[in-house]
């Protein structure tokens, strides 16, 4: 076994790691305020729009596969 | 004729060699084989040139800037593929890769129909034996459907070219556009290797199946020689718009539930090529710039992620999201070039497709197309969900699965750094891959609306990941397989086999079993004693019909018993008479 880091396990660095997240995500929508927009629809002007559908998006995008599941889930030995 | 080598050749030949050599010289002749196809092909100024004929029609090597893109990058993949495969000893796939990476540069210089298909055809065969150089049974079966899968798509195009050929008298390989049946054969035939659903699951049955080292080159090739026939011959046909944009959303739901982690790159390979079947739909300029700059930075993150994955395979033996976890600890390196893979796919901002895949979209945007733009949207922001974090997560984060590998070995450390560097240097200076794509147009990816919009998308589906998985609603992974549209011919078909098959079975062998025992037993059975056999017959009749009789059961009983019984004996002098008596009758009879 050769030398082995456990540097993500250790709850100061995964503290730093999320403070830092949280930090830019409000940094990012404030300035979304100010930008000059490039919009091709009025609705993805909106600021903070990109923000919101990448949330729901893939809250939705699990969520429908979670329900998917039952109905294309085999075992893996299905084809043998 | 001219004296020009195609780089094609160049591969296709000098893959003959290989198992010549030995150690290090092979190494060192498979490194440089790259290098002079570059080379070879730096040599030749665009344009046409004819290599061959056949059957009076000319053989063409088409080199304009479409043309070149392709091959750069199909070169510079196999120079890293090459380097990922170094510690593989058997020269079997090796000649394969080569086979196979020259047959794709035959097709993007095919200025002909027939030149086309021939190396299509190639591609095909090359690609079957790099699945089945694996070895292992699922391997083999997988192989053989790719192949059944692959005739259909090749038997269509051909078609296809006939007809054309037919149709116009040329066998020139231009633009095509749909109009008439023979478009449309060559579409079907191209739109199988592009994945086009529901003729996709060949893709995520094969190619997880293939080798570490072999899955790297699979998914450079064969749907990326297929891209560039589509924006060769089908540009701004709308329904590839409709088409990508399927590619580009289902596969996503596929790939959060897959376990295995290279079948789930499968799919997101099938949506990333969906992004660029979308452009090639939309047809503008732009459009089409973005569809091969995509596939440009595409052959490089998926082999870079599949080289991340297969590393992992390669030093735990299973790629299976329920197995792993946890390796950041000892395969530090792996990760970090992983998660440059997944940041690139991702279109991170200082990554590729960031300069990439936004082209596609923007031009979606500009075109006014609210629901393509929309749902590429969604797109994007699924893959950064499945290719982006499942991957590396499950993979390198996620519950420790008290695995301990050792670091990759050195040349595949070395391939995926290389893939990693091309990865942040076209995210870092996009104009380099500007200049050489096909169409002049002017684009900024880095505009302080587009960083922070992309990066608010990013952040978003990130929030719902940790979410999701902090709620524990997150669906776990589970050892099993997803059910997709090769399920058709995988149990529907031979189910409809047997639901067709069991009853003429049942008939055939009724049938045979009558003609060939039931019958001649009897007539055994009968001649041996005629008179005694009626008369059994006939006192099971008289039996059933008077109703269980005892004294006839017991006879019939003892007559069944003593038969054939002994025969009267007759001397052969008799038997002679007889026969003599019925030829004297027949002679008459005739001659009367």
């Amino acid at each position: 076994m050769k030398k082995e880091s456990d540097f993500f396990d250790r709850p100061k660095v995964r503290k730093t790691l999320l403070v830092m997240f949280v930090v830019s995500f409000i940094i990012l929508l404030v300035s979304d305020f100010f930008v000059h927009k490039h919009s091709y629809f009025y609705w993805d002007g909106i600021p903070a729009f990109n923000a919101v559908f990448g949330l729901v998006g893939s809250l939705s995008l699990v969520l429908i596969a979670k329900y998917l599941r039952p109905l294309i889930m085999r075992e893996e030995k299905y084809y043998d | 004729m001219t004296s020009i080598f195609p780089p094609a050749i160049v591969f296709i030949l000098g893959a003959l060699i290989i198992p010549f050599l030995k150690g290090r010289l092979k190494s060192v002749y498979m490194l440089i084989l790259p290098i002079i196809a570059f080379l070879v092909l730096r040599g030749i100024p665009e344009g046409n040139y004819v290599i061959a004929q056949i059957m009076d029609k000319d053989l063409f090597l088409r080199i304009d800037k479409l043309s070149l893109v392709f091959s750069y990058v199909f070169i510079l993949v196999t120079f890293i593929g090459i380097i990922y495969a170094l510690h593989v000893k058997e020269s079997g796939e090796h000649i394969a890769a080569f086979v196979y990476a020259g047959s794709a540069l035959g097709v993007v210089f095919a200025g002909d129909l027939i030149t086309l298909f021939i190396f299509w055809e190639l591609l095909t065969i090359a690609a079957l034996f790099i699945i089945w150089s694996n070895r292992t049974k699922a391997a083999q079966s997988a192989g053989f459907r790719y192949m059944l899968v692959h005739l259909f798509g090749g038997v269509s195009l051909l078609s296809g070219i006939i007809l054309r050929v037919v149709e116009t008298g040329s066998t020139d390989f231009g633009y095509i556009g749909l109009g008439g049946l023979s478009s449309y054969l060559i579409l079907l035939g191209v739109a199988i290797n592009v994945g086009i659903p529901p003729m996709h699951s060949w893709l995520v049955d094969a190619y997880p199946e293939a080798s570490v080292t072999g899955t790297v080159f699979l998914s450079a090739f064969t749907t990326k020689a297929a891209i560039y026939v589509l924006a060769r011959a089908f540009p701004g046909e709308e329904i590839l718009i409709i088409a990508g944009v399927v590619m580009a959303v289902f596969p996503i739901f596929f790939a959060v539930l897959e376990n295995d982690l290279r079948r789930v790159l499968s799919y997101s390979l099938i949506n990333q090529v969906g992004f660029m079947v979308v452009g090639i739909g939309i047809g503008i300029p732009l459009a089409i710039n973005g569809a091969v700059a995509h596939a440009f930075a595409d052959i490089l993150f998926k082999s870079l992620l599949f080289m991340g994955v297969g590393a992992v395979l390669y030093r735990t033996g299973t790629a299976k999201g329920t197995d792993l976890g946890g390796l950041y600890k000892s395969m530090p390196i792996t990760m970090i070039f992983t998660l440059i893979g997944a940041a690139s796919i991702s279109a991170l901002p200082l990554f590729s497709a960031f300069a990439t895949k936004s082209m596609i979209i923007t031009a979606s945007g500009k075109e006014g197309m609210t629901v393509v733009y929309f749902l590429l949207l969604f797109a994007a922001a699924g893959v950064f969900h499945h290719a982006g974090i499942k991957i590396p997560f499950f993979t390198f984060f996620a519950h420790d699965s008290g695995k301990r590998p050792k670091e990759a070995p050195l040349n595949m450390l070395v391939a995926m750094g290389i893939a990693a560097f091309l990865s942040i240097f076209i995210g870092v200076y996009p104009q380099a891959l500007y200049s050489i794509l096909p169409n002049m147009v002017d684009y900024v990816p880095y505009t302080a609306d587009h960083v922070i919009s992309q990066l608010l998308l990013l952040f978003g589906a990130f929030t719902a990941f940790a979410f999701l998985m902090y709620t524990r609603i997150y669906p776990p992974e589970k050892r099993s397989i997803n059910l997709d549209t090769d399920w058709f011919y995988r149990k529907a078909a031979p189910a409809v086999v047997s639901l067709i098959g069991a009853p003429l079975g049942r008939i055939y062998a009724w049938l045979s079993r009558a003609i060939l025992e039931t019958l001649p037993g009897f007539l055994t059975w009968f001649s041996k004693n005629p008179i005694g056999a009626i008369k059994i017959s006939a006192d099971s009749i008289m039996l059933s019909i008077s109703g269980g009789n005892k004294e006839a059961q017991k006879r019939l009983q003892k007559e069944k018993a003593a038969y054939p019984g002994t025969l009267k004996e007759w001397s052969i002098s008799t038997a002679v008479s007889i026969a003599l008596v019925i030829f004297a009758v027949y002679m008459i009879l005739f001659f009367s």
